[in-house]
């Protein structure tokens, strides 16, 4: 039994916040109240910290199989759970893609060994997310995948994506995608605007994104499948988000901590400011924010995106997309958002627990009887992120060096400490 | 005070002050390229890596020329020769040169801010010999020297660029460096290569479409080189290309009486522009040739031979000092 004392108990779902006493037994919550005496229990002072739902990230990529010099299951796992994170989605574009039972199953068991946070695959929604032929999702399903995606890329053409959806919505499964038009994109590496011109660096118009968030959210209307659009950075895209919602499909979107804290001002020569979509325009970063306070927006995501450093450290042009970013991610959130008067603590902690939850159908929620994964957190705490105390074997951020308020103490996934500070 | 120059990156950051003094100091070495035994010894003993990661054939000899009659010693690496088709980094390549301790690095590279690259890891003088679409210092302070050679000074300048200004790094340090003197910089070439945003890299850019429009009171217009690869991106057929904005002889005539023209090569005679404008008395395309040697030497004797760039004393106070 472990006893979680003090802490402002912070729940969503059931509107609790205040101090109290959370009791967890084995992989259970047996009791929320004041004051709380189990004589046997270990006591975790949560004096001073928020206790919270298990935030789930519903954007990451583990590298594994097949990129274990970037990332493996068990340390992506472990960087993770440093971030305060109870269970994380893993998109399937490892190498093998993650388009079929087998791979779904490997990952699965290679996560169960890493005795962390619990990792929920997302499979392809394309054989070799090539956008030809339909993956095997309901084997897949079978096998545990909660979402299918061909992200790093958009499900290739209309046509297959209203195939994809039609056959999801009948698995009660939800399509992500990562909305590009790759004839806009066009080898670009930042947010086309001043910044690029000024650097010389090839832009991607912000309509690069927008064009095909309108193509999903149509077809969305013409199939009525859950349709959850990734790492959401402009302006039109949100707007499609609001529309769909306002005409009650089942339209749901995510921002990352980069995207709603940098903009296309911070590039500069270091390729830890090159990530797809590209960091926004301030005009754009600013609606991102708007979307998350007002509920456009349905979860936070991190798009944990590690790569080793030798592929990193090359020419801005010649670099890979993506920093790492399951560390940052509530203190980005804390420090950017809260502290800044911008959003309430409660929003914050929805956007990383019962959003990305609803995105998949879940519900998640501190009661008795529910299971006990939890996240303890520090609103207040300052302190520097280093990427040397990281477990994650990349280093790819910009946010090395950066000091915060908030962060997270500790992360327990079915009643255990997975970390703790 | 000047700032000691470490590297030359880009003409972005340097201030008018500095860009003066350099070409002030380049003035001595634009009459020695007249004199008929060309080597001083200043840089004997010192070795400039030229590394060249993308193909040059003018700006690669310029330094090569420059660093040789100051007597330095050269180590070429060319991209067809270096190792980065056997998949080396361009740092280790990099790493591989500065081991044999060259005194500086020059560098040219299709990739935009590959000069800061290297100059950020290694411990080298770094010069930036034209970098993506980014910058090409050497190019604008010798198109600078040029013009103030034939005008006298800097300040105040109508400025004309025709042609590809998205993707030329060209443009952008004349844009900076003669923004720095308050020139008024008019853009004119097919829209898609001259996009709103490049009005925000200084004050007074203006973008025109009708090429008669922008040579009105220019007293210097600047030809860029259409890159033939990018008239497939999307296409543009070079016939359009010649209707609209090719310089000819009539279309000059617009401009302000004895307005210079400069290309900053290679040129390409027909297509942007008109032999005879290349060829007229108001082209200074060999004279920005000679310039280059002159401008090259300047800063390769002072960032690989150590010389400090030191506030000049104040009787050298440059010409070019704003009039207020």
């Amino acid at each position: 039994m472990l006893l979680i004392k003090n802490g402002r108990v912070l729940d969503p779902v059931s509107k609790i916040d205040s101090v109290q006493d959370v009791l967890l037994d084995g992989e259970r919550i047996a009791k929320i109240a004041a004051a709380i005496s189990a004589p046997d229990a270990e006591v975790f002072d949560a004096t001073g910290m928020v206790v919270a739902p298990g935030f789930l990230d519903l954007h990451c990529h583990l590298r594994e199989p097949g990129q274990e010099m970037s990332e493996t299951i068990e340390t992506g796992a472990r960087s993770a759970a440093q971030g305060g994170f109870t269970a994380v989605c893993c998109m399937p574009n490892t190498q093998p893609v993650n388009d079929n039972a087998g791979i779904t199953r490997g990952i699965l068991e290679r996560a169960a060994a890493a005795k962390s946070v619990r990792v929920w695959p997302i499979g392809a929604a394309s054989v070799g997310s090539k956008g030809e032929a339909l993956a095997e999702i309901a084997a897949m399903k079978d096998a545990g995948i909660v979402a299918v995606s061909d992200d790093g890329k958009p499900v290739a053409t209309a046509r297959l994506m209203r195939q994809v959806m039609d056959y999801c919505s009948t698995l009660d499964l939800p399509v992500i995608d990562h909305c590009e038009d790759p004839s806009l994109f066009a080898g670009g590496v930042m947010r086309e605007g001043p910044r690029s011109i000024r650097l010389g660096l090839k832009g991607i118009p912000a309509q690069s994104e927008s064009i095909c968030a309108g193509r999903d959210v149509e077809l969305a209307g013409l199939t009525h499948a859950r349709l959850h659009l990734a790492h959401l950075s402009t302006t039109g895209a949100l707007e499609y988000v609001r529309l769909a919602k306002k005409n009650g499909l089942q339209v749901t979107c995510e921002v990352t901590p980069h995207h709603f804290t940098l903009t296309d001002e911070d590039v500069r020569y270091d390729t830890h400011y090159k990530m797809n979509p590209p960091l926004a325009s301030r005009a754009d970063r600013d609606a991102l924010i708007a979307g998350l306070v007002n509920g456009t927006v349905d979860a936070i995501a991190t798009d944990h995106a590690p790569h080793h450093a030798a592929s990193k450290d090359v020419e801005f042009d010649r670099a890979p997309f993506g920093i790492t970013g399951f560390e940052t991610a509530l203190a980005l959130g804390l420090s950017e958002l809260v502290h800044t008067g911008k959003m309430s603590l409660t929003r914050l902690v929805e956007l990383f627990t019962t959003g990305p939850a609803r995105v998949l159908g879940l519900h998640r929620k501190l009661a008795a009887g529910e299971i006990a994964d939890v996240t303890v957190f520090s609103p207040d705490q300052s302190w520097t992120y280093r990427v040397g105390d990281s477990p994650s074997k990349s280093h790819n951020t910009p946010f090395n060096g950066r000091a915060f308020k908030g962060r997270p103490t500790a992360t327990i996934v079915a009643g255990r400490f997975i970390w703790r500070q | 005070m000047l700032q000691r120059l470490e590297h030359l990156l880009g003409i972005e950051d340097l201030t008018r002050e500095q860009i003066s003094f350099i070409l002030d100091q380049a003035a001595p070495f634009q009459e020695f390229q007249r004199h008929p035994l060309k080597k001083l010894a200043t840089l004997r003993g010192k070795t400039v890596a030229l590394a060249f990661f993308e193909n040059s054939t003018r700006t690669r000899i310029s330094f090569a020329t420059a660093a040789a009659r100051l007597g330095a010693d050269t180590m070429n690496l060319q991209a067809e020769s270096s190792s980065l088709k056997k998949g080396e980094s361009l740092l280790d390549t990099v790493r591989t040169l500065e081991a044999m301790r060259p005194d500086g690095i020059v560098i040219r590279h299709s990739s935009s801010g590959a000069p800061q690259l290297i100059a950020d890891r290694l411990g080298l003088p770094v010069v930036n010999a034209g970098d993506g679409t980014h910058e090409h210092p050497t190019q604008a302070l010798l198109d600078a020297l040029t013009i103030r050679d034939r005008r006298g000074s800097l300040d105040g300048l109508n400025l004309t660029i025709l042609g590809d200004i998205l993707h030329s790094r060209v443009a952008r340090s004349n844009i900076f460096l003669l923004s720095k003197f308050g020139a008024n910089i008019t853009l004119c070439g097919p829209s898609m290569w001259v996009p709103r945003e490049l009005q925000t890299l200084a004050p007074h850019i203006r973008r025109v479409s009708r090429i008669e429009d922008a040579l009105k009171t220019a007293d210097v217009v600047m030809v860029l080189r259409v890159q033939t690869e990018r008239l497939h991106e999307p296409a543009l057929a070079p016939e359009e290309y010649i209707l609209g904005y090719q310089l000819t002889p009539a279309r000059l005539k617009l401009a302000n009486p004895g307005a210079l023209v400069l290309h900053p090569g290679p040129m390409i005679r027909g297509l942007e522009i008109d032999p005879a404008v290349a060829d007229g008395p108001q082209s200074c395309v060999l004279d920005q040739v000679t310039n280059g040697l002159a401008i090259r030497m300047a800063l390769l004797y002072h960032l690989v031979g150590g010389a400090a760039v030191e506030a000049p004393p104040a009787k050298e106070k440059p010409k070019d000092s704003p009039k207020d």
